[in-house]
């Protein structure tokens, strides 16, 4: 079957690079650092079957290092931002030890649980600042000559990273690696009586997973020039749950198309005060008992029907978690 | 006055009480939790809501309807059982058939509308419940309030009744056969879905008196549960949820220890039982408890 992933790749990059035109910036980077995030959360549960509940302590967690680095000792907003992503993996290594050693819910309240001890180290600690968070992060020139304290210049920079992300975990899900994931997911027993160290291509995926998380969160630090308690919190954890399941589990742009809506949402209602929690709760809902396979999901799938007999359905895991 | 390892006793036993409370909340909580996904093999991510909705059960009952305290001990679990009911035919009924991560996620949803729509209703800042047991008693070496007295009495007897009814009566046989092989079970004639359907009323129900139970403690708070039923996840990861006495054990064992840390090093108390869930899956994966799998 004829693959469509990279030209729909290109032209969601050629609408990025122009919406700036249309669309304010600052939104923009803020829907692409989720969407990043959402791809990388995607990853685990759309490719390995692994439900993290607590991704919010590599997202947050790299925000508070990219955003203190930045700010307390001066350095420059690149090595800020690799900073806060390299202790993301580093993070996501401990945890992902930890995590591994049980599968399917209790996986999902492991990785809450740890999730809630890095909200508390972080609500300790002395130098995120507390309640107050890390607040007017400077924007430095990124390598010494690239002016981001203009929101579009910044914009383009931000575009790249998701690209980047975005290459990374589409090569990662097409490799050898990724159809060992693949089999995991599918059947777990039968990956490891075929010789394969589960535990190690695990591990692996739980590090890069959380260490892109820790990417998305890091430029978003620098892009809102703040770093808050609110990102190592489990309702952000369960946001980005949210995104990837309204997307589409298991799909290469379900997360995206996912984190552009619930971002979106956010937006208009954010008037609306404890509304907003009450929203995200009936969309969990009905979307899992009406629209399991999320939004790019359920396009495939319609697509599919269309095209009856010409080829398997594209990217639809069917059941994007069966390891339990 | 004397010092015990350094610590006056008076602050070391009265820890050890307020750790003694929260394992009462933790054993009823993840007994709940596991009644639950024994029979269900649902994890109810809502019971930290439903717990919330007990001690807002009790508040409401005795602000608008004047039912006093334990008017409500009964009532409350009655009410809110009955919509966890309500909650397991309308939609999680639908989800047994699918992975059991879909059960996680739809009952996650229902927790952030419920804890939406309290939040929306009466703040964050909590509501204050009158005790209605005051006064306590000097033991000589702490002050012992009565009503914190109740709540360790009453909760370990519901524990206790709990296991008994699954351990050791008939319809507790009929559960325990139904957890292990639903088919045969209704081979046999019994009626599984409607005993699923109760169990999870049963679970819900406990969470509920868990609450009504927590109301004169704690403020009446709408994030009461959320806070509460992550650190209770942890409680049932150590313990493992194959056997009940061992949610009840685990329950009050972390909470002691919980207290203990308040102690000697207040810094670790929030991570504490973090730590011991990391340290536990190290050694013993499948939990103090469990039995692997």
């Amino acid at each position: 079957m004829k693959n469509y992933d990279m030209p729909i790749f290109a032209a969601l990059i050629a609408i990025l690079l122009v919406a700036p035109l249309a669309i304010y910036p600052v939104f923009l980077m803020k829907v692409l650092c989720f969407a990043l995030f959402a791809l990388a959360f995607n990853l685990l549960i759309g490719y390995v079957g692994l439900l993290s509940f607590g991704h919010a302590m590599f997202f947050g967690f790299a925000a508070y290092v990219s955003a203190y680095t930045v700010k307390a000792w001066g350095w420059p907003t690149e090595i800020g931002i690799l900073a806060g992503t390299g202790v993301a993996a580093v993070l996501g290594l401990i945890a992902g030890l930890i995590a591994i050693r049980r599968q399917g819910i209790y996986f999902a309240m492991v990785t809450l649980a740890l999730a809630q001890m890095v909200f508390f180290f972080c609500l300790q600690a002395k130098f995120t600042g507390g309640e107050d968070g890390i607040q007017a992060v400077p924007r430095r020139p990124v390598l010494g000559f690239i002016d981001i304290t203009s929101d579009i210049h910044f914009y383009y920079l931000v575009l790249a990273i998701f690209a980047a992300g975005f290459l990374i975990i589409y090569r990662t899900i097409h490799s050898p690696f990724g159809q060992v994931l693949k089999a995991i997911r599918e059947n777990e027993p039968r990956a490891i009586s075929l010789g394969y160290h589960v535990d190690r291509y695990k591990l692996l995926a739980f590090v890069l997973s959380a260490t892109l998380a820790g990417l998305a969160g890091a430029t978003k630090a620098i892009v809102f020039q703040l770093a808050s308690l609110t990102d190592v919190t489990w309702q952000m954890s369960g946001e980005v749950v949210l995104m990837t399941l309204v997307g589409g589990m298991g799909t290469v742009f379900g997360p995206i198309a996912g984190a552009a809506v619930i971002i979106t949402m956010q937006n208009y209602l954010a008037g609306f005060g404890e509304w907003v929690l009450v929203i995200q709760g009936v969309i969990f809902v009905i979307t899992v008992l009406l629209f399991r396979r999320g939004i790019v999901g359920e396009i495939a799938a319609l697509a599919t029907r269309l095209t009856r007999g010409r080829g398997e359905a594209g990217h639809i895991a069917g059941n994007p978690a069966t390891t339990s | 006055m004397f010092e015990l390892i350094g610590v006056p006793p008076q602050a070391l036993f009265g820890q050890l009480l307020l750790g003694l409370i929260n394992g009462a909340f933790y054993a009823l909580l993840s007994l709940g939790l596991a009644v639950i996904f024994g029979m269900l093999n649902v994890i109810n991510f809502a019971h930290g809501a439903q717990y919330m909705m007990g001690a807002f059960g009790a508040w409401m009952m005795l602000t608008y309807l004047g039912i006093p305290y334990w008017g409500a001990l009964l009532l409350v679990p009655i009410v809110i059982g009955a919509l966890g009911i309500l909650l397991e035919r309308l939609f999680l009924a639908r989800l047994y058939h699918l992975d059991h991560l879909y059960g996680l996620l739809l009952t996650f949803g229902l927790a952030l509308i419920f804890e939406g729509l309290f939040r929306r209703q009466y703040g964050s800042s909590g509501l204050p419940y009158t005790n209605p047991i005051p006064g306590g008693t000097n033991l000589g070496f702490m002050f012992l309030p009565w009503y914190r007295g109740w709540v360790i009495i009453v909760s370990i007897v519901v524990c206790l009744a709990t296991w008994f009814m699954i351990e050791k009566t008939k319809l507790g046989s009929y559960l325990r056969a139904a957890t292990e092989n639903p088919t045969l079970v209704r081979a046999f004639g019994i009626n599984v879905p409607r005993m699923m359907t109760l169990t999870y009323g049963f679970g819900v129900g406990l969470a509920a008196l868990a609450g009504v139970l927590a109301a004169p403690i704690y403020s009446v708070n709408p994030i009461m549960g959320s806070n509460l039923i992550i650190v209770v996840f942890a409680v049932v990861v150590i313990g493992g949820m194959g056997s009940i006495m061992g949610s009840i054990l685990t329950g009050f064992g972390l909470g002691i220890i919980e207290g203990l840390t308040k102690v000697f090093y207040p810094e670790a108390s929030n991570t504490v039982i973090f730590v011991i869930m990391a340290i536990v899956l190290m050694i013993r994966p499948a939990g103090l408890f469990g039995t692997p799998r």
